[in-house]
């Protein structure tokens, strides 16, 4: 173990030090039993191998350093920290609404989930109410970003196994999404579209209709992309049955999201805690039964089809009204009001200049993100700059699963669980 | 979350390691004894607290003790959340880990020494996490400046321990 850091403490080592720790990482001790029928285990020996962290398989910059007797993988441990820009810290150096694009930045794939934690937690400590439209515009949003984040989980994942056409297809529908987000607010990603209060601005005309022909697609097209993998030999005896983890080991390990889903709990805060009106929409969550690589997969192609639903009943029940907050002390006025209106005036230089404040306090606001349970602590100390912002990313927890699923099975299934467990390593380094 | 009587009974059920009990926006946090954190979420666990979403590290600077760590648990069958919060100073940060009953803090507990320096004791693997195994200072502290950070490339080793010495 590292000594405690004190003040007054001697010098820390050198760099040298640190390449000699690093090659010296422990290993654990080799189990008793070995797979297969090779029970020689005097020609056996232990091979430590480094993967990552520029890997094509790591879906990032993830280390993995493997023990391996054989083919097996008898031990793992991820290092991560490489992509670490210290986001958290530097919320700590802007105010409130400044920091919703530098957080949107942690996980990549789900930039909208990261603003709406975020804001989530600002809003309760405001206790601003957010109109209901902004409420259904935010969930039309989630959810198609929940369909391109899977969209990119299916492509790569595929292109893991080996699977090359899937991921154009599915960057093929990513690239329609991406349309609608640049349609709603000028970005592609990192949009910065939901705001503390509600959103930036309404959707624009011409965007329910290409909604709609998206929604008229997707399902037809994620029908496709189950019909070539489930037919495909090759992906079902990679998939089936390897690497399953049973729920109760899930749930103490911290993991969420579909990865519990797909060994059968069927836990999603948009069910058991609705926000932002999911209260309102009716869909079902796909679970799995015995928590292998195979219900991870599927449980995620099902998620696709419930999203569609949502948007769906999102759209046809969007209700008229303003799409951001009244109160001026956390939203900006109307651009109109600033020629005629001395408050307007006074409020926009207010927000621009030093930002709202926030009353002291501490709020934790999960909500169900396309990898698991995504919370965003806040500390405030009633400045208009955050005290703490701090995010219980599910990629960084669920990673912690990821050594114990793969443990006695062969490297090549370690790939395939890899991918299956979506690790995005912007939300675990952060 | 409970509302502020149910804060209250819980709190009771803690005894005397419960210090204060506050309820905002309806949030329930208790703040409890360090020493006896693992004690405390053994107790709730048996409330139905069952699962630890989430360890954040705070630091509460200038304000003694500075540092805090917030415990985030959750009752999945009454969808109930309560926050257990302990505060520690900073020449003395140690917290007992509480790893080897929630496995989900291993990472979470790394990330708080890293960032924090907050030692846990009896954790099976204290290392720095996010930043290099090297780097000196504990960058989520209030008092740790932003920017002037050097990048350290390999090419760049023998020259980065000259200046050292």
């Amino acid at each position: 173990m590292i000594p405690a850091p004190t003040d007054t403490e001697t010098p820390p080592p050198a760099l040298s030090e640190y390449r000699r720790r690093e090659q010296s990482i422990d290993i654990a001790p080799v189990g008793e039993q070995l797979v297969g029928s090779d029970q020689n285990k005097t020609t056996e020996e232990l091979l430590t191998l480094n993967f990552g962290p520029h890997h094509p398989a790591t879906h990032g910059v993830l280390r993995l350093l493997v023990t391996l007797q054989g083919e097996v993988v008898r031990d793992l441990k991820p290092i991560v920290g490489y992509v670490h820009t210290g986001i958290e810290k530097t919320a700590e150096d802007k105010a409130y609404w400044k920091v919703i694009p530098i957080v949107e930045r942690m996980d990549y794939l789900s930039y909208y989930f990261n603003a709406m934690a975020y804001i989530g937690a600002v809003e309760a400590l405001l206790e601003v109410e957010v109109p209901t439209r902004a409420q259904y515009l935010r969930v039309i949003h989630l959810e198609l970003n929940r369909i391109a984040s899977h969209l990119i989980w299916l492509g790569t994942s595929a292109l893991d196994l080996g699977a090359t056409s899937i991921f154009l297809y599915c960057l093929r529908e990513r690239e329609l999404i991406l349309d609608l987000f640049e349609m709603s607010s000028g970005a592609r990603m990192h949009t910065r579209y939901f705001q503390v209060g509600g959103v930036i601005e309404d959707i624009p005309a011409g965007f329910a209709r290409k909604l709609r022909e998206f929604l008229k697609v997707m399902p037809e097209r994620a029908g496709e992309y189950g019909a070539i993998l489930n037919a495909n030999e090759i992906v079902l005896q990679r998939l089936r049955g390897t690497c399953p983890l049973d729920a109760q080991t899930l749930l103490g390990l911290g993991v969420t999201g579909p990865l519990l889903r797909a060994a059968g709990n069927p836990w999603d805060l948009r069910k058991a805690a609705p926000y932002s009106s999911y209260e309102d929409f009716e869909f079902k969550i796909p679970v799995g039964t015995v928590g292998d690589n195979y219900d991870r997969f599927a449980v995620r192609l099902a998620e696709i089809y419930e999203s569609v639903k949502i948007v769906e009943q999102a759209l046809d029940g969007l209700p008229e009204g303003p799409h951001i907050t009244t109160d001026r002390k956390v939203a900006l006025p109307p651009r109109h009001e600033l020629a005629t209106s001395m408050e307007a005036l006074i409020h926009h230089f207010k927000l621009v200049t030093e930002g709202f404040r926030v009353p002291p306090g501490e709020m934790y606001y999960p909500i169900e993100s396309p990898r698991g349970e995504l919370g965003c602590y806040v500390r405030s100390d009633g400045s208009s700059k955050p005290a703490r912002v701090h995010m219980r990313d599910p990629s960084f927890v669920n990673l912690q699963a990821l050594a114990p699923m793969c443990r006695g099975n062969y490297i090549a299934d370690m790939i395939a669980t890899t991918a299956m467990l979506d690790p995005i390593l912007g939300g675990i380094d952060r | 979350m409970p509302d502020a009587t149910g804060l209250e009974l819980l709190a009771k059920e803690l005894g005397d390691a419960a210090l204060e009990t506050v309820y905002y926006r309806s949030r329930a946090t208790v703040l409890v004894d360090p020493a006896q954190i693992r004690a405390v979420l053994a107790k709730l666990r048996g409330q139905g607290y069952a699962f630890l979403a989430s360890v954040h590290g705070v630091d509460h600077y200038p304000e003694e003790p500075r540092l805090g760590v917030v415990y985030e648990l959750l009752d999945m069958s009454r969808v109930d959340r309560v926050a257990v919060k302990l505060r520690v100073p900073t020449d003395a940060p140690r917290v007992e880990s509480v790893t080897a009953d929630w496995p989900t803090a291993n990472h979470q507990e790394r990330e708080i020494f890293d960032m924090f320096g907050v030692v846990f004791e009896g954790h099976p693997d204290l290392r720095r996490i996010l930043m290099p195994e090297d780097y000196e200072g504990h960058p989520q502290r209030r008092d740790f400046p932003i920017g002037g950070e050097p990048v350290i490339f390999t090419r760049d080793e023998a020259k980065w321990l000259e200046a050292r010495e």
